[in-house]
């Protein structure tokens, strides 16, 4: 009996949480003028909604955009956060225990105090309306060194001691010995890095004004506040689905490792 | 000579990074806050004139206000829906992956996707909620309408987006905590509220105070959530810390009064910090 409530509660848990993006989905596929009324499924599927879409904005193009811009980020944050993190953990020099608080300080910093001054300096290099308006300012990450630095510690120095033996440049150590070593760090620190700047928007609204540059979620932001989806409730769907999807469908196959990086960090978005 | 400048070569490209956007903005956000500018026209030094208007502009006080309303809602509920779900999940199930995929969801999907999805649901005419009023015999409410209730509005939708994330943390908490302890306490005779109250609760602590760390943090940073669903209204309502600072700058292009304004929150948001970190630790 107890254990028939326990998963009453629990499934009530689940639709509460699945159901409003099966009803997205659904409804981005049901003509028009079923959507008001539309429960769970349409009584037919149309892809009406998703032609007027494409119709209307450039998301095939801001897909590509928001894919180029993760990537290069994600990328970048991998290879820098793994050089400083390296340098943190396992390199004695002078300074070394400056760079970990700046990193520290870095992390702790609110965002909103930098917000106005990095517009500006974007302003100023000529770099609104640009890809690296939106990739460079976020190639470094305070996280992920310091998760590179926790993970590198425990790599042990006979491994780096061979390396150098065998006549290895640092880089060699790094992206050789400890990249091959390391998978779970670098997967944690990719999903996170990646998933952070799919979803971003406030940074995207701010430096990027030509619709050909946009990425997928301020595409989908300015269709939805601006009017254009002319308040037909379908097309919004489509593009909601549009953004949501690629994510779902990662989330889908790798869901436990999305899971246990995004506790291990404890961020969100 | 050469394995002396290795270290400084790697940690070059973020020592340059940092130094180009975080410590330049830091100071160079100091010195804006006495200056009013629009990026175009000469900057004027105003002296501490941005400070004077922060402290006599009603829609400051009101984004403080509504931000203060967002967490007392948003932080007691978050934590009791975590708990909640986290207990259950803990409980020797089937199935559990599944449940915690399914809490999960909407932590990991774009901020505007979930906004579309409740501004239908909170919809005055057709909205979900307000036909299951009407069915029931009750009155529509103004979900997103009414000044009163926008912002709290905001705030369970806030909810529910995040609380996966802090059930899967709470989750993590609660397998920590050693089965002897409840097994002395069955021992005891301990019913399941004391062992809940008297064990788990001071055992999980610091994930508590992780969430909270964590949600006041993102009361703060608020903005896609009323920048899709409400623009700030209605009558400023649901305008946030972040969405203020948006509008004064990239809409009035006030940079000087930007800055003062996230001067002002980002100390704000390093105080309350503090002040939780305190008050946890002598609660120890």
């Amino acid at each position: 009996m107890k254990k028939l409530i326990l998963y009453i509660s629990l499934t009530t848990g689940a639709i509460l949480f699945l159901y409003p993006f099966i009803w997205m989905v659904s409804a981005s596929l049901a003509p028009e003028s079923e959507i008001g009324n539309l429960i769970f499924l349409p009584s037919q599927i149309s892809f009406g909604s998703y032609f007027q879409m494409f119709d209307k904005i450039p998301i095939g193009k801001a897909f590509v955009n928001s894919m180029i811009v993760a990537c290069a980020v994600t990328f970048g944050v991998l290879v820098f956060g793994s050089m400083v993190g390296y340098a943190l953990s396992r390199l004695e020099f002078k300074g070394r225990n400056l760079i970990f608080y700046i990193v520290i300080f870095t992390m702790t910093l609110p965002f909103q105090i930098t917000l106005i001054p990095q517009y500006i300096l974007i302003v100023k290099f000529g770099w609104v309306d640009s890809y690296a308006a939106l990739i460079v300012p976020y190639l470094m990450n305070a996280l992920a060194i310091i998760m590179f630095r926790q993970y590198f510690k425990t790599i042990p120095q006979d491994l780096i001691d061979a390396a150098r033996i065998d006549g290895c440049g640092e880089l060699r150590i790094i992206f050789g010995i400890l990249w091959p070593n390391s998978i779970p760090a670098l997967v944690t620190v990719a999903m996170i890095t990646f998933m952070a700047s799919w979803n971003e928007v406030l940074w995207p609204l701010i430096v990027i004004r030509d619709e050909n540059l946009m990425t997928m979620p301020q595409l989908v932001t300015l269709f939805a506040v601006g009017g254009r989806a002319e308040s037909q409730l379908g097309v919004k769907l489509a593009a909601a689905t549009m953004l949501a999807l690629p994510i779902i469908i990662a989330y889908t196959f790798f869901q436990k490792y999305f899971i246990q990086s995004m506790a291990s960090s404890g961020i969100k978005e | 000579m050469k394995k002396k400048i290795t270290p400084y070569l790697l940690v070059s490209p973020y020592i340059i990074h940092f130094l180009v956007f975080v410590a330049f903005p830091v100071g160079f956000s100091i010195y804006l806050t006495f200056n009013d500018w629009n990026i175009i026209s000469p900057m004027e030094f105003i002296g501490l004139g941005n400070y004077k208007r922060l402290f006599n502009d009603p829609i400051f006080w009101k984004s403080l206000s509504n931000t203060l309303i967002f967490l007392l809602i948003h932080i007691p509920l978050q934590i009791i829906v975590a708990l909640f779900l986290a207990e259950m999940l803990n409980q020797k199930i089937k199935f559990r992956g599944f449940f915690r995929a399914a809490f999960f969801l909407p932590v990991i999907v774009s901020g505007v996707v979930v906004t579309i999805l409740w501004q239908q649901l909170y919809g005055f005419d057709t909205g979900l909620l307000n036909r299951l009023l009407v069915k029931l015999g009750l009155i529509k409410i103004g979900w997103l309408t009414d000044p009163s209730w926008a912002m709290p509005s905001i705030a369970v939708m806030a909810t529910w987006k995040n609380v996966g994330l802090y059930t899967v943390l709470f989750l993590v908490g609660l397998q920590t905590v050693p089965p002897q302890y409840y097994e002395a306490a069955d021992l005891e005779g301990a019913t399941h509220f004391q062992k809940f109250f008297r064990i788990t609760l001071p055992m999980i602590n610091p994930t508590i105070f992780m969430v909270v760390v964590l949600s006041t943090i993102g009361g703060f940073s608020l903005f896609i959530e009323p920048y899709v669903m409400t623009g700030g209204g209605p009558l400023n309502s649901t305008i946030s810390a972040v969405l203020y600072i948006y509008k004064q700058g990239f809409f009035y292009y006030h940079m000087g009064y930007a800055t003062t304004l996230g001067l002002f929150f980002a100390l704000l948001i390093l105080s309350v910090v503090m002040i939780q970190k305190k008050f946890v630790e002598k609660d120890k």
